[in-house]
């Protein structure tokens, strides 16, 4: 009687979980089975399909452009990651310190980039960075200064990390604010009786008490780096040579498929990409877990 | 920073399933597609001409055919045409330009149905989907009776492998536009005829204006190649099958961008990238005092720069030679028939009816400015009696038309531009960008091309 209740339990539990499971599979294993497939295969203009084996992964590892956007990506990581959490962590303890005055306005305005979306910002961002008639060759031209070529390939790299500091910097604040919010204010309570400062309180509570916040950002930050596509997607019509076609691998893989007609590679690229992905998130967790269990 | 682990699966899986679906067609026999459905024999067979009546029959039964193509108020010719043939319908979409649209259109070939019946191609993608087998020989459906009507070297561009594979519709003669009032500020009186002319001009222009003569946007490689067919270079071959000719290196096109490598290291030209907002400020603001492009760009260039209009006038591109004035050519469309469709006849009907016959073709030139490819256009005096305003009244339409028997006949495409044009800018483009070697450019790019090409099967002929 029990069991005849529970096992038609169970089966409403799999009618509902059905729907979800049913999309998940068609829309996201299919494919990516698929794809899987693929990327054993090699497709020729002349000679037609083959079967290629791990080829097309061994190409990869072999192809410049493929190597050099991935280089790419760990200067972003190496430069731009830890610049734009070091912003926002700056401000997200400023804002929580409650001495800035406006931090209501200041929280908006910080995370407003974010809601901007993503092609506006690099459209916008492309006037900005005009030499001639954009806004900073005009300034520095005022100025009697030289203007700078943002756009140029050896700064264009550069560029692109500023724009995606800028859209990101609040992004991540209000997710290290919203782990400040949650710290019992008895701990500071506690450090306040034993003399500490703002700094110290900063430097000892607070910073350690959201480490799994940041922990956090940094994961997104890996990840949406190795992601980055609508940046040099939107930037080539202005700096078309300053985006090679593997700028990073992300945007080589969308180039591979549908500029060189070479899906099968560009799947395995792909995969490759996840894998990459999957490799640097963990390595960047587990250091940070030994830190923690260290301290 | 931008997206969580979420997100970056999401992204995965956008990229695969439409890697996915892509690949659901590319994954066919290609073979099959050209026996698929409509075969092209049953209706009269690929060896022997259609007769008047099997035309006659196929323009008098309903028939509903479907147009890809990108070209604005197309559907004033296709008006006209359902007007003369009543009993076709022909249901117009835009599907896309360029790149996007070629995607799409590979995709519905392969398919096999459900795609349409003509397509608009430009000439440098013609032996692309001619490599692929996608294209309906015209021929036996009389298009060889049309070839007197062309200019000699638009009619070639249609051909591959002795199959007529496009109707043209219009095309891009190259010359030059520049600012009158600049080049006599600078003490310019004559346009230069000769390159060596073009250089003192551009030493005049920036010792005594602001501007440059004309900006050389690196990642132009149809305006680099169309400067390159001027000069007679021959950089690419297709013998319509499995052998491709690759020369980009040759002695011929490093002494045609020696020349250009000196004018932009001596900071004579501007190396700007082109269609974005800081070039048409730059036009419209004097900046670049000229532009060597192609006979679409006069009208183009009318409503890009509409505060200068009376400065601007029109005249050939320099020469490497005074004496054999010549010419390349930079864009320009063809109709093509797909092999898949079910009404071939009617299909090639309409792709030539709209541009070839007068009154449809004429409208072409008229209406949506393009620079006409069949002779009677090019000789009617509505077209080439036109004295536009924003050139001080010049006839630049008969200038073109001029220039336009100027342009060499025997330039060919590889069968893989997109391919080309992408690594050309990584390359060559690079190089121009950088003011460094053009020479070590043209290197860097005929390596990248012949690896693909031999990547991708070809038998390579590399010069």
């Amino acid at each position: 009687m029990n069991n005849a209740i529970k096992r038609k339990q169970n089966l409403v539990a799999y009618g509902f979980v059905l729907p979800f499971f049913a999309v998940f599979a068609t829309m996201f294993i299919a494919p990516l089975a698929y794809s899987g497939y693929l990327s054993f295969y090699a497709h020729k203009l002349v000679g037609g399909v083959s079967f290629v084996g791990l080829g097309n992964y061994v190409r990869a590892f072999q192809d410049p452009a493929f190597l050099f956007g991935l280089g790419r990506t760990a200067l972003i990581l190496l430069i731009q990651v830890p610049i734009m959490l070091g912003f926002a962590l700056f401000f997200a303890l400023a804002l929580d310190s409650g001495r800035a005055r406006g931090s209501k306005a200041a929280r908006l305005l910080i995370f407003l980039p974010f809601a901007v979306p993503g092609v506006v910002a690099v459209l916008m961002w492309g006037y900005l960075y005009g030499q001639n008639f954009g806004l900073t060759g005009q300034i520095s031209r005022a100025l009697g200064l030289p203007p700078a070529n943002f756009l140029s390939d050896s700064l264009i790299l550069f560029s692109i990390m500023n724009i995606i500091t800028w859209a990101f910097v609040g992004y991540n604040m209000i997710i290290m604010y919203a782990a400040l919010k949650s710290i019992p204010p008895e701990l500071y309570e506690a450090a306040e009786i034993d003399g500490a400062g703002q700094f110290r309180l900063a430097w000892s509570v607070k910073i350690p008490m959201i480490r799994p916040a940041i922990l956090l950002t940094v994961i997104f930050s890996v990840i949406g780096s190795f992601q980055i596509f609508n940046e040099p997607k939107l930037l080539v019509e202005i700096s078309p040579t300053g985006i090679p076609q593997g700028f990073t691998p992300n945007f080589y893989a969308f180039n591979l498929a549908f500029v060189n007609q070479d899906l099968n590679y560009a799947a395995a690229i792909a995969f490759l990409l996840g894998f990459v992905i999957m490799i640097v998130s963990y390595v960047v967790q587990l250091s940070m877990q030994k830190k923690e269990v260290q301290s | 920073m931008r997206q969580g682990a979420r997100r970056a699966a999401v992204a995965i899986t956008s990229i695969t399933a439409v890697a996915a679906l892509t690949l659901a067609g590319c994954t066919a026999d290609p073979g099959t597609s050209s026996t698929n459905g409509a075969n092209p024999d049953s209706t009269g067979g690929a060896s022997g001409q259609i007769t008047d009546a099997e035309r006659e029959a196929a323009l008098n039964t309903p028939t509903d055919l479907t147009f890809w193509t990108w070209v604005p108020d197309i559907q004033e010719q296709v008006d006209l045409f359902e007007k003369e043939y009543p009993n076709i319908h022909v249901k117009v979409e835009n599907v896309g330009q360029g790149l996007d649209h070629y995607s799409k259109v590979r995709t519905a070939s392969k398919a096999g149905t459900g795609g349409p019946d003509v397509i608009q191609l430009e000439y440098q993608f013609i032996s692309s989907f001619a490599q692929t087998g996608d294209l309906l020989d015209l021929t036996p459906y009389g298009a060889a009776d049309i070839a007197g009507d062309y200019v000699p070297w638009v009619w070639k561009q249609v051909l591959s492998n002795d199959q007529i594979l496009a109707i043209p519709q219009d095309s891009g003669p190259m010359g030059n536009l520049y600012r009158e009032d600049i080049m006599t500020a600078a003490g310019v009186t004559e346009p230069p005829a000769t390159w060596d002319d073009y250089k003192v001009a551009a030493e005049k222009v920036r010792a005594n204006t602001d501007s440059y003569i004309s900006n050389m946007a690196p990642g132009q490689g149809a305006g680099w190649l169309g400067l390159l067919w001027a000069a007679g270079v021959k950089p690419f071959g297709y013998d319509g099958d499995k052998t491709v000719t690759i020369n980009i290196n040759s002695p011929e096109a490093k002494k045609v961008m020696a020349y250009w490598q000196d004018m932009i290291q001596n900071d004579l030209v501007s190396v700007d990238p082109d269609f974005n907002d800081e070039w048409y400020a730059g036009l419209n603001s004097g900046h670049y005092a000229g532009w060597l492009t192609a006979a679409w760009a006069p009208v183009f260039l009318s409503g890009a720069a509409a505060d200068t209009s009376g400065k601007w006038r029109a005249a050939p591109l320099p020469q490497w030679d005074a004496s054999k004035p010549a010419s390349g050519n930079q864009g320009g469309s063809a109709d093509a028939v797909l092999k898949t469709t079910k009404n071939p006849i009617a299909a090639y009907e309409l792709a030539k009816w709209i541009n070839n016959a007068q009154a449809p073709a004429l409208l072409f030139s008229t209406k949506q400015n393009f620079f006409p490819t069949a002779n009677s256009v090019l000789a009617d005096p509505a077209f080439v009696d036109q004295k536009p305003e924003f050139y001080g009244g010049q006839q630049v339409n008969k200038l073109f038309a001029e220039i336009s028997t100027t342009v060499d006949t025997d330039w060919q495409w590889l069968p893989f531009m997109e391919f080309a044009y992408s690594s050309g800018n990584d390359t060559f483009g690079a190089a121009v960008a950088a003011k460094g070697d053009l020479a070590a450019g043209l290197d860097d790019w005929q390596a990248a091309l012949v690896d693909y090409a031999k990547q991708q099967g070809f038998t390579v002929n590399a010069g």
